[in-house]
């Protein structure tokens, strides 16, 4: 009777078939801590990852909206990629307007695909003499393939796997990090710099995917357990699992890659219309751009909403959304429960003209037709740091 | 009156020809916060092995089975307005439900106590 986390976090990517035929699980440069914590650990895009340790996703999950959380995230990749033209090439496999990123500017972007479909969403920062990429673990062995068959000859492209990627998440997570570099309090959201944190070489970004002020912190492997030791000795930091790490993000409104967002879905249809600014609506240019231009100029046929069940009854991915009809509108995406909403949470894809806030849906649960509403993303507000 | 364990880590206890049913320590400690728990209604015929209820915490939802044949004659109203009572007292408070036995004979096939506890150790 016991639930499977495997069946939860599909995060599915197309070539995912290599993570199943792995045999041997992977380790973070942090697993020795996790299992000396308590953690539960659970295969995840081919890693072994703590789902959460003994003060429970929704212990950890308070604890972060409350104070500051420390995640493991040195699954996902991180890329570099140096050559004069790299803003220009990676444009073409991202419609996010890249030539005016600053140095030390982050953004947020996504790679589509000739249908206009997305292959994989991921974090774009100036770095100054190189432009670093962090993509979703599942993704990374087919991000990087993309990449290497698309990016122009003047650009090179090196994975960086000798580090480890922290992040440190929650209102108090600014304050914390602070007393080891005091340089981090006026970094601002969406900013990177490289910053020795006791004493160690890291590239910081002020960011995150919890909807709270926070940081990721990329750190050599051979710091990376001293530095976690470090800031879970700090009274305001927990250890946080993956379990917390999605309802977090749930909440935050933010999409799980392979769940909310994948290869059937546009970045108009999963209302990321904010990550293409006007340059690259005027000159397109990137993969799919005629299909998701039109579907700027024209609108799509059905768009990622927040949902908000009435009930105290959870609906999980591909639970069926109906209209008040009963007939077929859509599909739940991601859905659970919302430890800081104290409810029923969820996002999912339906058709356009039921995607206004305050459109009474129907979801089937367990065969029977339950009310919820159609609701303005997140669920709990943002809170980070602007200056 | 003794407390009997399903393999599916529900406990059932018999007192006076009605049986109480909720999921073990064992199990909640393994599913987590319990956020909502979906009952059957009073009258329903149970089958064993039989979905009975659902538990759902924050990461997921866990089907609960009819340890044993019968039917519904109350449930644990106390548990929709306060499902975390299954985390704090499974094996008290937190019942789900009580039921009537169609063969109370069935009751030797679940383990006692002892072999439950044996049963968790060896997963």
């Amino acid at each position: 009777m016991v639930g499977q986390w495997s069946a939860m976090f599909r995060n599915d990517c197309p070539g995912e078939g290599r993570v199943d035929q792995q045999t041997e699980l992977l380790k973070t440069a942090l697993y020795d801590l996790h299992v000396e914590l308590g953690a539960k650990m659970v295969p995840f895009a081919g890693y072994d990852m703590p789902v959460q340790y003994p003060l429970g996703v929704k212990g950890e999950h308070l604890h972060t909206r409350a104070k500051a959380g420390l995640f493991d995230v040195s699954h996902m990749g991180q890329v570099r990629l140096t050559g004069e033209n790299r803003e220009a090439e990676l444009e073409k496999l991202v419609p996010g307007d890249i030539a005016i990123l600053k140095p030390g500017r982050t953004r947020y972007s996504a790679f589509t695909q000739d249908d206009g479909t997305i292959l994989d969403d991921l974090m774009i920062t100036n770095a100054g003499d190189s432009l670093f990429l962090v993509i979703n673990a599942a993704c990374k062995d087919d991000d990087i393939v993309h990449m290497r068959a698309n990016l122009g000859d003047g650009v090179s492209l090196e994975e960086i796997d000798d580090r480890a990627l922290l992040a440190l998440q929650g209102p108090d997570a600014a304050k914390v990090l602070a007393r080891f570099a005091p340089a981090v309090a006026d970094l601002k959201f969406m900013s990177f710099a490289e910053i020795e944190i006791a004493g160690s070489p890291c590239f910081v970004t002020r960011s995150g995917y919890t909807g709270e002020d926070g940081y990721e912190i990329s750190v050599p492997n051979a710091d990376a357990e001293a530095l976690a030791r470090k800031f879970l000795a700090e009274e305001e930091v927990e250890a946080i699992g993956l379990g917390a790490r999605d309802s977090l993000r749930l909440e935050a409104g933010l999409c799980l890659y392979g769940n909310d967002i994948d290869t059937t879905t546009t970045p108009v249809e999963g209302d990321l219309n904010w990550i293409i600014n006007k340059r690259r609506r005027e000159e397109g240019g990137f993969k799919g751009a005629d299909v998701i231009l039109d579907q700027l100029e024209n609108g799509a046929d059905r768009k990622r909403v927040g949902i908000k069940p009435e009930g105290k009854a959870p609906a999980r991915e591909h639970t069926q959304i109906l209209n008040t009809d009963g007939e077929e509108i859509g599909e739940i995406t991601s859905g659970g429960f919302g430890p800081t909403v104290d409810g029923p949470i969820a996002m999912g894809y339906v058709a356009i003209e039921f995607s206004k806030p305050g459109t009474k849906v129907n979801l089937m649960v367990r065969g029977k037709a339950r009310p919820a509403e159609v609701v303005e993303l997140p669920f709990a507000p943002h809170r980070y740091f602007r200056g | 009156m003794t407390k009997k364990f399903s393999q599916e880590h529900e406990w059932i206890e018999l007192e006076d020809g009605v049986a109480t049913v909720g999921i073990t320590d064992y199990a909640q400690q393994s599913l987590g916060d319990i956020v909502y728990v979906e009952l059957p209604e009073v009258g329903k015929k149970l089958t064993k092995d039989g979905d009975a209820a659902v538990v759902e915490s924050v990461k997921a939802a866990s089907d609960v089975y009819a340890p044993l044949d019968g039917e519904i004659v109350e449930i644990n109203e106390e548990l929709d307005a306060n499902p975390g009572l299954v985390n704090e007292a499974p094996e008290a408070e937190g019942w789900f439900f009580k039921m009537t036995l169609s063969d109370e004979s069935q009751l030797d096939e679940l383990m006692d106590e002892a072999a439950y506890k044996e049963f968790v150790e060896g997963l």
